[in-house]
């Protein structure tokens, strides 16, 4: 085995990283902004994941019997899809559950789970508890090859473009729009955003439903790396509060660096170790670490 | 520059968030039979003061001597164990516990684990919280849940958990506030009382009550001490009529 | 007979004699053999539901990972039961006789040095509590002390949970993997398996649980008990009390992993077989359902709520699986919002009024003319002859 050809084989395993990284970003970049807005930590997040999966499913599923021309096409329009149910889902559970459970983070946690529960049963009930994969588009097959020997997949670099968007797209959102303002408003100090006239609980709602959108992307960017079955949600949950507590709650910065870091710890180690042991290996460094810096590398410096 | 002789000495004490410095550079000495009164504005970071004493805040640099014992870097049960007793500024007692309850939890012996366990409710903790229950004028409401009784009964309620551990320091954030008349002038003769042998930190707004209780007064503005002395002397002093007594 | 009644009033004496009589006289006398053991597994949940009451309950700390305190303590004893049934006389067909069969699979050749200490029961009973006990101390002490508490200890609960759970069924050569330590039959000697056996297991898992139920109430009426329950209510005041707020915390959570060690132990030997599919995520936040369901704040409750949620579940999910998951989501949702203090708190704030009314009528209409001014508000005294529960501590010591 050359030099090169570690290089190689350490920037592909890298590079495989990357993908569990977008969807490690996604996810706790939804939870990230729910929990820092409203202290609440989603436990059906990965169920709402699914739903944006299968959604792209059921897209794909459409446009093969009834557009076969459009399969090119229909990828990008499936993804913003994806974002609306997802968005509506969410927003119909902040509605019904959440803002009742105001000020209850446990009870929430527990509410929430129920959620989960419920959901992975009504996708079990109505699409089936087999596994499902769309058909994905020609563009997205294949791998691209900048060197000799250093094969990238497509689907890996458009999910990693995906992941940027999307990162990038919130935060704009959160600096220069109205939406943004309100809940870095709200964030600082609830009790005087409601005072100086701002709709905190409508804010809720909007950050909640657009929390759980943004898990719909990342579960588009899971169709390209896996299968989707009712229960695909939970693969990833744990890891997603990981990213968020480990980054720093309410630090987007921190969401990034702390997938980043999670992601690559996993695969790297993987290349070493069995799956299993690096999952090992990886959560509990990640628990060791929270032991000695319980706030996250990236806390907000709080008034102690 | 410690004084032995002081109950308190608190010296260029100073406390930032964030690079705004709440306190800075404040020094200050209580003694013992002593009672200050804390005034200012609000901001001036009298609150800060009380919470660095007792260790709800981190100080970033100074010092702060009780009893001559270090206390910046000591954690709060402990400082509370040495003498210091904190009223918070929003009555914190324990709501669905009873008045009893309350006191009894306040006494100060079985604060381990294993001497949790062991405390046993004997007639000694019974009559001590009786002679305080008297003292604060709760003495017929002992088996009241704390949660209903009135604002200021929840005030002398906390004040009579502090007087139950026995503090050589005591520290009232606005002992108060929300209180009618009748009710501010026994918590007058009850701070009166209490601070035989004890040095006492009071902060408060209500100029008649402070000219009533205060030895000493001291003016805080802008995390600094602006003046200091009796009552009168510091009712007359232009800079504290300019920022806060008004004209 | 001051004592007596005040022991009855300390130890809700009333309730719990109620259910030892339904544990120890009605089961038995009304099920069948196999039916009890079922009840017996359900009963050695309800130890880890038990501890629950008093971490969450009382301490205000939500575990979501019970589970790996359950399991340590039943994988201990599977682990001794295994060496039992895997002595080189009924191991002589493997490679390596004398060493458990998934060692044997595994291509493994000597027992590990891990496992020694399980060669003894007196140490493995030591172990089934010390070792989750030092788990929770580590995790405790470590979060604690630190103020972490709420959400972020719940996550960090979860994830030792995960981390069990994918060591266990990852190191497979070593703990027999994802389909756990099992074919266990004899404890020295003795056969688990037959009726009789079963009967004494049974009715040892009652008298431990009921005596974890008089101890966790024992350390709730003591100073301790007002502590945790204050510490809820206004933690801050008590660290200003002088109180080391940590060390209450560490103390509860220590107490409720080793009663969970205890179940577990005690599931091995009923049902005769550990496996991972009782330490990870899912088991856990069952387990925090079957106190949830009986009442966070009430021991006894918490045993009838890990017998229904239990006995629902086998009930439904043989016939109507769907349906029982809907159902399970149903509770978890429902018991937060429409009932948080489970059927202890329904009883408490329900049925005792009702009760009390109807007492109150019947006594009016027995006695000519009413009687002067005793205004119902003797709700503040104790219901004990119907063995209500109790929320709060007694509310007054005169």
């Amino acid at each position: 085995m050359t030099l090169s050809d570690m290089w190689n084989i350490g920037l592909m395993q890298g590079f495989a990283g990357l993908s569990l990284f977008a969807v490690l970003l996604l996810m706790g970049l939804g939870l990230a902004i729910i929990f820092g807005q409203m202290g609440v930590i989603n436990m059906a997040h990965g169920e709402f994941m699914t739903i944006g999966a299968y959604t792209i499913y059921m897209a794909s599923v459409f446009t093969e019997t009834r557009a076969p021309g459009l399969m090119a096409a229909y990828f990008p329009i499936a993804i913003v899809l994806a974002f609306l149910v997802a968005f509506a889902a969410g927003w119909l559970v902040e509605w019904g559950l959440i803002r009742h459970l105001y000020q209850r983070p446990l009870d929430t946690l527990l509410a929430t789970f129920g959620i989960s529960l419920g959901l992975q049963q009504i996708f079990r009930t109505f699409i089936g508890p087999k596994e499902v994969s769309p058909t994905l588009p020609d563009w997205l097959m294949g791998s691209w090859a900048p060197a000799e020997g250093l094969d990238i997949p497509i689907n890996g670099l458009f999910v990693l473009g995906l992941t940027l968007l999307v990162t990038a797209g919130v935060l704009i959102a959160l600096h220069r729009s109205r939406w943004g303002l309100r809940v870095r408003a709200t964030v600082s100090n609830r009790t005087m955003a409601n005072a100086t006239g701002i709709d905190t609980r409508k804010t809720d709602r909007l950050t909640f439903a657009i929390g759980c959108g943004i898990a719909g992307v990342a579960g588009a960017a899971f169709t390209t790396i896996g299968s989707t079955g009712p229960t695909s949600g939970s693969l990833y949950i744990v890891d997603a509060f990981l990213v968020v507590t480990f980054g720093g709650a309410a630090s987007l910065l921190g969401t990034v660096v702390s997938a980043f870091g999670i992601a690559q710890t996993q695969s790297i180690s993987e290349f070493f170790l069995t799956g299993s042991m690096a999952k090992v290996l990886t959560l509990s460094l990640i628990v060791l670490i929270l032991m000695l810096r319980p706030q996250g590398l990236f806390a907000s410096k709080v008034r102690r | 520059m410690s004084n032995t002789d002081f109950a308190l000495a608190v010296e260029d004490l100073t406390v930032s968030f964030d690079g705004f410095k709440a306190i800075d550079a404040l020094t200050l000495y209580i003694d013992r039979n002593e009672l200050r009164v804390i005034i200012g504005p609000n901001g001036a970071g009298k609150t800060t003061l009380l919470d660095l004493i007792c260790g709800k805040t981190r100080a970033s640099a100074g010092s702060i001597k009780f009893k001559n014992t270090e206390l910046t870097r000591m954690a709060e049960h402990k400082r509370v164990r040495l003498g210091i007793g904190r009223k918070f500024q929003t009555p914190s007692i324990y709501e669905n516990l009873s008045v009893f309850q309350n006191l009894e939890v306040s006494y100060p012996s079985g604060r381990s684990v294993f001497g949790a366990l062991a405390f046993k409710c004997t007639d000694e903790v019974k009559a001590r919280v009786q002679v305080v229950a008297e003292d604060i004028g709760l003495a017929d409401r002992l088996g009241t849940e704390a949660g209903l009784l009135s604002h200021g009964q929840k005030q002398w309620l906390e004040i009579g958990m502090l007087l139950m551990q026995e503090p050589e320091l005591l520290m009232l954030d606005e002992p108060i506030a929300g209180m009618s008349a009748r009710e501010r002038e026994l918590t007058a003769e009850l701070l009166k009382r209490i601070c035989q042998n004890r040095a006492v930190i009071v902060i408060e707004h209500d100029m008649d009550f402070v000219k009533q209780i205060a030895h000493k007064v001291t003016v805080m503005h802008q995390g600094k001490i602006l003046a200091e002395g009796p009552m009168d002397k510091v009712q007359a002093d232009p800079r504290v009529i300019d920022v806060y007594l008004g004209h | 007979m001051t004592t007596l009644k005040s022991l009855i009033q300390r130890y809700q004496l009333g309730s719990l004699l109620l259910l030892v009589l339904l544990l120890a006289v009605v089961l038995p006398l009304t099920l069948d053999i196999f039916r009890l053991n079922l009840v017996g597994k359900y009963l050695t949940y309800a130890f880890v539901a038990v501890g629950l009451v008093m971490v969450w309950g009382y301490g205000g700390v939500l575990s979501l990972g019970q589970g790996v305190f359950f399991g340590l303590g039943g994988y201990a004893m599977a682990m001794f039961l295994k060496l039992e049934a895997s002595d080189p006389e009924s191991t002589k067909i493997q490679s390596t006789p004398g060493i458990p069969d998934f060692m044997d699979w595994n291509q493994i050749t000597e027992l590990p040095a891990l496992w020694l200490p399980f060669k003894s029961l007196p140490l493995t009973l030591i172990l089934v509590i010390a070792v989750p006990v030092a788990l929770a101390w580590l995790i405790s002490f470590a979060m604690f002390k630190r103020r972490v508490g709420g959400v972020y200890f719940a996550i960090i609960t979860q994830a030792v949970a995960l981390i069990l759970t994918v060591l266990i069924i990852g190191q497979q050569g070593y703990t027999g993997g994802v389909n756990g330590m099992t074919d266990l039959k004899t404890l020295l000697g003795w056969d688990t398996r037959t009726d009789s056996a079963k009967y004494i297991l049974y009715y040892a898992c009652v008298v431990l649980l009921v005596a974890s139920i008089v101890l966790c109430r024992w350390i709730q009426t003591s100073k301790l008990g007002t502590l945790l329950l204050a510490m809820r209510d206004k933690e801050d005041r008590v660290r200003f009390s002088g109180y080391d707020v940590s060390n209450f915390k560490v103390f509860t959570f220590c107490l409720a992993a080793g009663l969970s060690g205890i179940g577990g132990a005690l599931f091995t030997l009923q049902v005769g077989f550990m496996s991972p599919s009782f330490v990870g995520i899912v088991p856990s936040i069952e387990m925090v359902i079957f106190a949830a369901v009986g009442g966070r704040m009430s021991l006894v409750g918490a045993v009838y709520g890990a017998l229904l949620v239990n006995a629902g579940k086998t009930l439904f999910s043989e016939s109507f699986p769907d349906l029982w998951l809907f159902l399970m989501a149903g509770l978890f949702i429902g018991v937060t919002m429409a009932f948080p203090m489970g059927l202890a708190g329904l009883w408490e704030s329900r049925i005792v009024p009702w009760w009390k009314g109807r007492r109150e009528a019947l006594r009016r209409a027995a006695v000519q003319p009413p009687p002067a001014a005793m205004p119902p508000a003797s709700a503040v005294e104790r219901p004990e002859d119907i063995g209500g529960q109790h929320l709060n501590p007694e509310p007054a010591r005169p």
